[in-house]
C-alpha cells in the first residue's frame, strides 16, 4: 500500500507548464491544488490519535474503494440501524486470514452512513513498521480501555472484533463459526460510555483468503500469530495475495442499548458477561441469516 | 500576605523566564534564584534581565540548598533544575547526580524548613515512556506498559518518586508536579529544537509519531500560577493537539530521511559520539511511536487553557527560526 505525497518533496509545478494538459473544470483543479498545498506545507489537522481525516477521505478511501464496490460488490443491510451521531460501539465478526473485513467495514460506514469508523486493533498492528503509522492516520488506535473509553466519551463511531486474531485466523472449515468473545472489555467500555452496541455481521470475507493449513513453525519465527497456506499462497508466490472476488454483504443489527444501567455497573462480571454472550448470539444469528440471503459465495459460478 | 520564591534552574531560559514573571509579582517580595552557573543577563547581553532577583550560586548537589532556604524564610519553592541532556562538563552521569541528588537534597533542605508551604516541582511527560503498547492518550493517573529506562526521563520518574515521598511526609506542603511536554518557542533551546534546525531531519523508516509541545508563554503562566496558588496534584502540560513529525518536517519545510530503527540508532550514537547532538535510545522509542497526553485536569483545575495549541507553538518556534514550508510562507 502507498500513500502519495506521503514522503514526497513534491514541488508544485505550474499547470500551464504542461504543454499537453487539458483543462478540468476550474473548481476541482482549485481545489486539488489547494489539497496539494495543504499537503505539502503540513497544514493540516490530525485528532490525538493520530487521525488524518483529510488523508483518509482523498486519498486512502478512494484507494481502497474500488475493492469495495468492484471487486467484492459489498450490499449492506439495515443501514438505518447506524446512529447519524452519537458514540456507539459496532460490533462484528472477523474473518478472512488478513483484516480486509475491517476496511471494508470502515469504507461502508464512510461512504453510506457518512460517518468516520474509529477501529481499536491488536497491539501487534502498532509494533509493525508502515502498518502502525497507516492505521493511526486512517483512525484507528490500539484496543485498550484509555483508548475506547476517550473515543465513545467524544462521540465517535468506534468498531471493535472482539474474536481478534481467533477470528481472521481460523480455518475455512469454521467459516462462520462465531470464536470467543474475550472478556467482554468492549462490553464494558459500552457501559462506562453509555452508548449502544450496534451487532455486525459481515459475510463475505471468509471466502477471499480460504485458510487451510497453517506454517505454525515459521509464524513463530516471525512472531506471528499464523502464517496461513491458502489453495493459491504459497504455491502461485504473490499472485496468491490476491483475493478472491467472494460477494460480500454487511449487515447492522438493533442497536443494544447500555444506557439504562449504570456506568458502574461495568465493573460486574455477571452482567458484562451475560451482555456478551447477547451480542454474540444476535451477531451468529444474523450471521446465519445473512449467509443463506447472499446464497453462493462466487455467483454466477458457485 | 508577602512571599518568598526560590526558583532553581534560573540560568536557564524557562527558569529565567519564571523567576522574572514572580519578581514582577506585587505579592511577592523576594524571588531567589539559584543554578551551578550564573544566568546569561550576568555574563552577557541577551538574557532575560533577571531586575530584582537575587541570585545565589549553588550547586544542588551539596546540602547548602538547606543554608540557603533556612537563612531566606523562604515559603515557596519552584523546582525547575532538570537537565534534559548530557551536557559536555561531566556527561550522563555528572547530569543524573544533578537531577536525582539535587532533587533529593532540595526536597531534604524544604522536609526540614518551618517556612515552606508550597513545592512546585517541573517534571516531564517523557516519564510515561513510548510504546505501541499504551493508549493513544495518557492521562497523569496511567502507569505506563513500559516505563522509560534511560536517560533524562529515567530520571524524572526518580524525582517523582521522591517528590510524592516528600509530599507524603509532609502533607501540610502544598506539592504540585507538572509534566510539560516538549518546550517549544521562540527562545528554547532544547535537544528538540536543534533537531529541527538542522538541513535534513532523519526519521525512523516505517514511523510517524504524534509530537506535543507547549509553548514557553504558556509553560511560564502555569508555572506562575502554581508558584502564587495552592494547586496540589500532579499535571500534564500541553498546547492542544498534536502534529506528526512528518507534519513537522513539511511546516519546517526540511526533508526527512527516513531511516531502518538499527540506523536511525547508529546515526544517533555517531552524532552523539562527535558532540553533534544529544541522542538517547529513549529518543528512538519517541520517534518510532510518539506520545500525546490529555490536559484536562490542569485546565480544569487552572479554569484556564494554554494560548498555544501544539500547531501554533511550533509554528511560532518555526517563525522565530526563519523556518518556512516548502514554496512559501505558512498561513
Amino acid at each position: 500500500m502507498s500513500v502519495p505525497s506521503e514522503e514526497d518533496d513534491a514541488r508544485v509545478i505550474p499547470i500551464s507548464a504542461a504543454p499537453s494538459f487539458t483543462e478540468p473544470e476550474p473548481d476541482s483543479l482549485a481545489s486539488f491544488l489547494a489539497f496539494l498545498r495543504r499537503r505539502v506545507t503540513g497544514d493540516y489537522e490530525v485528532d490525538e490519535f493520530g487521525y488524518d481525516a483529510e488523508l483518509t477521505d482523498k486519498v486512502f478511501l478512494e484507494l481502497v474503494r474500488p475493492l469495495y464496490t468492484r471487486w467484492f460488490r459489498v450490499e449492506t443491510v439495515e443501514l438505518k440501524n447506524v446512529p447519524e451521531e452519537g458514540g456507539a460501539l459496532v460490533v462484528a465478526n472477523h474473518s478472512g486470514t488478513l483484516p480486509v473485513d475491517a476496511l471494508m467495514l470502515q469504507v461502508a460506514i464512510h461512504d453510506e452512513a457518512h460517518r468516520p469508523l474509529r477501529l481499536l486493533g491488536a497491539d501487534l498492528v502498532y509494533q509493525l513498521p508502515l502498518l502502525s503509522h497507516l492505521s493511526r492516520k486512517t483512525g484507528h488506535t490500539l484496543a485498550c480501555r484509555e483508548d475506547a473509553d476517550r473515543l465513545l466519551r467524544k462521540g465517535e463511531l468506534v468498531g471493535v472484533f472482539p474474536e481478534g486474531f481467533k477470528g481472521v485466523g481460523k480455518p475455512f472449515s469454521e467459516r462462520y463459526k462465531l470464536q470467543r468473545f474475550g472478556r467482554g472489555g468492549f462490553v464494558a467500555s459500552a457501559i462506562r460510555a453509555g452508548v449502544p452496541i450496534l451487532p455486525t455481521a459481515i459475510v463475505g470475507a471468509e471466502e477471499i483468503y480460504p485458510k487451510i493449513g497453517d506454517l505454525k513453525f515459521l509464524a513463530r519465527m516471525f512472531g506471528l500469530p499464523y502464517l496461513p497456506v491458502t489453495p493459491f499462497f504459497p504455491l502461485l508466490g504473490p499472485l496468491g495475495l490476491v483475493p478472491l472476488p467472494s460477494k460480500w454483504m454487511i449487515q447492522f443489527g438493533e442497536p443494544i442499548r447500555t444506557d439504562e444501567y449504570e456506568p458502574t455497573a461495568a465493573d460486574d462480571p455477571m452482567l458484562v458477561f451475560n451482555i456478551t454472550d447477547h451480542v454474540r448470539e444476535v451477531i451468529q444469528q444474523m450471521l446465519h441469516e445473512l449467509r443463506l440471503r447472499r446464497g453462493h459465495a462466487f455467483p454466477p459460478f458457485l | 500576605m508577602t512571599h518568598t520564591v526560590l526558583v532553581t534552574g534560573v540560568s536557564r531560559h524557562i527558569g529565567a523566564r519564571v523567576a522574572s514573571v514572580l519578581a514582577a509579582d506585587p505579592d511577592i517580595s523576594r524571588v531567589i534564584g539559584v543554578d551551578t552557573v550564573p544566568p546569561l543577563s550576568l555574563t552577557r547581553d541577551g538574557g532575560i534581565s533577571l531586575g530584582r532577583i537575587e541570585f545565589v550560586r549553588v550547586d544542588l548537589r551539596s546540602p547548602d540548598i538547606a543554608q540557603v532556604i533556612a537563612a531566606a524564610d523562604i515559603d515557596t519553592v519552584v523546582h525547575m533544575s532538570l537537565v534534559s541532556a548530557p551536557s559536555g562538563s561531566g556527561g550522563r552521569a555528572a547530569m543524573k547526580e544533578h537531577n536525582v541528588i539535587g532533587t533529593m537534597q532540595l526536597l531534604g533542605a524544604c522536609q526540614r524548613s518551618a517556612t515552606v508551604r508550597r513545592v512546585v516541582v517541573r517534571s516531564t511527560t517523557a516519564v510515561y515512556g513510548s510504546s505501541p503498547r499504551d493508549p493513544a492518550v495518557f492521562t497523569e493517573d496511567l502507569e505506563p506498559h513500559d516505563g522509560p529506562s534511560h536517560g533524562y526521563a529515567k530520571d524524572a520518574v526518580e524525582i517523582e518518586g521522591y517528590v510524592r515521598g516528600f509530599a507524603r511526609r509532609r502533607p501540610d506542603v502544598t506539592v504540585s508536579l507538572l509534566r510539560f511536554a516538549n518546550f517549544m518557542g521562540p527562545g528554547v533551546d532544547s535537544p528538540l529544537t536543534r533537531y529541527f534546525t538542522q538541513p535534513v531531519l532523519p526519521t525512523v523508516l516505517g514511523f510517524d509519531p504524534r509530537l506535543q509541545f507547549v509553548h514557553e508563554d504558556d509553560a511560564v503562566e502555569v508555572l506562575r500560577r502554581m508558584a502564587t496558588e495552592d494547586h496540589p496534584g500532579t499535571f500534564n502540560v500541553a498546547g492542544a493537539g498534536v502534529l506528526l513529525l512528518s507534519q513537522c518536517a513539511r511546516r519546517a519545510g526540511r526533508p526527512s530521511l527516513p531511516l531502518l530503527s538499527p540506523a536511525f540508532k547508529m546515526l544517533g550514537n555517531a552524532a552523539r559520539r562527535i558532540g553533534l547532538v544529544e541522542y538517547s535510545p529513549e529518543q528512538l522509542r519517541l520517534m518510532s511511536h510518539g506520545r500525546a497526553v490529555d490536559t484536562g485536569r490542569l485546565e480544569a483545575e487552572l479554569g484556564w487553557k494554554p494560548k498555544f495549541t501544539t500547531g501554533a507553538a511550533f509554528d511560532d518556534f518555526l517563525r522565530s527560526r526563519g523556518l518556512h514550508p516548502f514554496g512559501g510562507v505558512p498561513s
